[in-house]
């Protein structure tokens, strides 16, 4: 079946839904495609809130936001992104509210706000209360009333379809080929505007927050024409997953007075981080937990974990301000944070890096900075980059908001600027070599089997620290498991909901997504943010203060080639932009925000 | 332990009806059912089908009849539903069409949402920032805001089961959440939705909507809290 749209959008999370919602106010025709029905996207499952300076609670200013963000993502955030980002999402919140968003409330009945990692006043100097926040379901209040919104504004959403390619020709996107879960039918979409909003990949882990489906669908696909992804070597690993699980707890229980503490009931993250102690940045964090478990002090049958105390707190707090994760310890662990400590362990939960695009959205085709006409990216699935080597709690959802709305804005009005493009003749061949492919092959090899290697192998070469001949044993380990891929076969001839059909297409982007990190993080021999070496102990300013371009290399089946891209930086005399070609002290003298050893 | 998972299939390109399959699969007490229905379609019957996300309990995809009750599979944990060489069941949610296996047509369901203007209406100029209410007036939405729209509680009601046509009880949680927010500026509106003969006064108070929701939110309650408004013609 052949549709025809003005802005299309894929994904219905957080970006997706926002995107959708400008995109239509710019008088266009906008539909959106979504591998699930919208509200099960994985935005709902966000917790702690949303940081703005809104200074409710406590005198706060967009400035601070936007040094911490950079701060937070060691100096590799571009610094035009996090203005713009620091300054537009405390329109972005109020809008939310506006939209009839539940947000918890203070006394004067203002958005409530709570402190929350890395957030600080006055430059670093203490935590400050900035996270906007709805209990601790922020997620979910957010996808759940931009969903309400689309309804009430009429958008088209075509749900359970899987995009399986992208029509990009001559430099110009002129829309994508899905694939109908309930049908089998293979479906193109031609449009002006074309937004990529369908989340990360953190399934590619083994002990992961998020959902089965967040597979890295788009990025993969991306990847194989050729395109870049950027900076994949920075994924952040949540400080706090239930035990084993990997189920988000969020970092509100900290921002509520949460301790974390080893097996002797010792606060550890004083030796870490005097100042902010648990509210250091999660990269920090994560750090310090497993370096606290490798030297033998962590809790547990595997001693794999330490404790969240929360049992210093009042009863209420807790089951009233943090409700949904003590449900999730009540359920899951059998344990009432009330009166137990709750066991954690550090999970796979975000992708700094992506596609790369510009502050409007739009997509990066190369080193260079050719822009692909009609293709916008947003949400955890664009890198733009405003989190820069590990992004600070509850700029995610910020994320979402404001660079949502900055794509969906910029689409309508790229799309009411021109004509359809003309679609190549057949454009839906690939993806039905794809289907056929996985349908035909000689079956020797299990689907489910592949991804457990990979989710195991990447635990372990490519998690939280990392060394290279780690990473090259993976770099192997991936080729392998491609080779293998190549006999996984689709058993189930039906055509209608083909679920293994659809998981073995899924294995396939994960594959991709996890050989772009570990060739990304393998070339980066510094540690920067949430990427540590191991035999590369400190941040390299000279070599390294640049973002990665990983490229898929077509000579050879598991050959990645990396190119690199400047940081933007902000000068201190005329407040003007500049990209960092090479880095000297004196220039980084001239910085607004230069960079400087991370202590907190 | 060993536990058998037996589970009502039906492929709609094979099959007229419904049948039981069962499956012996080695398992945890800490496992949720989601594990052990992801096991045997990894590992046993790669066929079998059903919708999973983010096996919290947050997205609401799994809803399914888990030993004669609507739960949610990945907040069902083995230990609360099953002994060593026990045996647990699967069916699909009932009063929607079966697709296949474990798998409905929500459409109905999304539907019944849509009909009650699931969005907040206030067309007065927004001020520069937040609208203010009260924590105490926040407070009133806690229970209907909390939904995740799992269908849990519409497809335990005998009544959705008898009349496809009542919106059922997510609908009118959903309607309830907007009912009692002091913003909104359509109540009067959204009563008279819930005043319509596919509305509120269906509800016979069962409770089995209470009993199934996994958040654990008081649907017939809520539900009561909506008729009285009616009746009342004011939240």
């Amino acid at each position: 079946m052949h549709h025809r749209y003005d802005v299309l959008v894929v994904g219905a999370g957080g970006a997706g839904l926002m995107a959708a919602l400008y995109a239509a106010k710019g008088n266009v025709s906008v539909a959106c495609i979504s591998k699930l029905y919208p509200t099960r996207s994985h935005t709902g499952a966000a917790q702690g809130g949303v940081g703005a300076a809104l200074g409710n609670v406590a005198e706060d200013h967009w400035e601070w936001h936007m040094y911490d963000t950079i701060k937070g993502g060691d100096y590799l955030t571009d610094q035009d992104a996090a203005e713009i980002f620091a300054k537009d999402v405390i329109e972005a919140v109020y809008e939310l509210e506006h939209m009839g968003l539940p947000f918890s409330r203070t006394e004067e009945g203002k958005i409530a706000q709570r402190k929350f990692g890395g957030h600080t006043r006055e430059f670093g100097k203490a935590a400050v209360e900035r996270s906007c926040y709805a209990k601790d379901r922020t997620g979910h209040m957010i996808l759940q009333t931009l969903y309400q919104q689309n309804v009430k504004e009429g958008t088209t959403f075509f749900n359970e379809f899987h995009v399986l390619d992208l029509i990009i020709e001559n430099g110009r996107c002129s829309g994508v080929v899905a694939y109908e879960l309930s049908t089998g039918e293979i479906h193109t979409f031609h449009a002006k505007a074309v937004i990529l909003a369908a989340g990360g990949y953190g399934r590619i882990f083994k002990i992961t927050s998020n959902a089965l489906t967040l597979t890295g669908d788009l990025m993969s696909i991306y990847y194989r024409k050729g395109l870049p992804l950027e900076d994949m070597e920075f994924y952040q690993f949540h400080p706090t997953g239930l035990t084993k699980l990997g189920i988000l707890v969020t970092e509100g229980i900290r921002g509520e007075g949460g301790i974390l503490r080893n097996k002797d009931g010792e606060r550890f993250m004083e030796r870490y981080a005097p100042t902010l102690k648990d509210l250091a940045p999660r990269d920090i964090v994560s750090r310090s937990i497993y370096t606290e478990i490798r030297e033998g002090r962590g809790v547990g049958p595997d001693k794999d974990a330490v404790n969240i105390d929360l049992t210093h707190l009042p009863r209420d707090v807790i089951e009233n301000k943090l409700s949904e994760i003590t449900d999730l310890s009540r359920t899951y662990l059998g344990l009432d944070p009330v009166k137990d400590l709750v066991p954690i362990q550090p999970t796979a939960h975000y992708a700094m890096g992506g596609i790369p695009t510009t502050i409007d959205g739009e997509c990066i085709a190369d080193d260079n900075g050719t822009l692909i006409e009609g293709l916008y990216a947003a949400g955890e699935q664009a890198c733009v980059s405003l989190h820069g080597a590990n992004r600070l709690g509850t700029n995610s959802l910020g994320d979402l908001i404001v660079f949502g709305r900055r794509s969906g804005i910029n689409a309508a009005k790229y799309a009411r600027g021109t004509e359809l493009a003309e679609m190549p003749e057949n454009p839906e061949v690939e993806s039905r070599a794809l289907i056929e492919n996985l349908k035909n092959a000689d079956g020797s090899e299990n689907a489910a089997r592949i991804r457990k290697e990979l989710q195991e192998t990447m635990m372990n070469n490519v998690g939280i620290f990392r060394n290279g001949p780690d990473m090259e044993k993976q770099v192997e380990i991936l080729r392998e498991l491609r080779a293998r891929y190549q006999h996984v076969n689709v058993q189930d001839p039906s055509q209608r909901f083909n679920s293994e059909l659809v998981e073995a297409l899924e294995l396939g982007f994960m594959l991709d997504c996890a050989e772009a990190m570990t060739h990304s993080a393998l070339n980066r021999t510094e540690s920067r943010g949430a990427h540590d070496r191991e035999d590369f102990h400190t941040r390299d300013d000279v070599n390294w203060l640049k973002h990665t371009m990983a490229y898929k290399d077509f000579s050879q089946p598991g050959n990645v080639r990396i190119g690199y891209k400047p940081v933007v930086f902000k000068d201190a005399a005329d407040g003007e932009y500049e990209s960092l070609t090479t880095y000297t002290p004196a220039e980084a003298a001239g910085f607004k925000f230069p960079p400087k050893p991370r202590t907190f | 332990m060993n536990i058998n998972v037996k589970i009502l299939r039906f492929d709609p390109e094979k099959d007229r009806k419904q049948h039981w399959e069962t499956y012996q699969v080695e398992a945890s007490p800490g496992d949720r059912v989601l594990d052990v229905i992801n096991h045997v379609k990894w590992y046993i019957d790669p066929s079998l089908t059903f919708r999973r996300s983010c096996a919290h309990g947050i997205c609401g995809s799994d809803a399914m009849l888990i030993n004669g009750r609507n739960r949610l599979a990945c907040k069902t944990l083995l230990q609360d539903v099953v002994k060593d060489g026990g045996t647990i069941t699967a069916e699909p949610i009932r009063g929607l069409k079966v697709e296949k296996d474990l798998l409905v047509d929500m459409e109905p369901f999304f539907d019944a949402y849509r009909s009650i203007m699931p969005y907040f209406i206030n067309d007065n100029p927004a001020p520069a920032a937040e609208r203010l209410q009260s924590p105490e007036d926040a407070e009133r939405m806690d229970h209907g805001s909390n939904c995740i729209l799992c269908a849990c509680c519409t497809t335990s009601c005998p009544i959705f089961w008898v009349n496809g046509s009542y919106i059922g009880p997510a609908a009118i949680v959903q309607a309830h959440r907007f009912i009692f927010d002091t913003r909104d500026a359509a109540t009067q509106q959204r009563l008279n939705v819930m005043n319509q003969n596919t509305g509120v006064w269906r509800c016979r108070t069962a409770y089995n909507c209470t009993e199934a929701c996994p958040r654990d939110i008081p649907i017939t309650q809520l539900i009561e809290e909506v008729k009285r408004a009616v009746m009342y013609q004011q939240a």
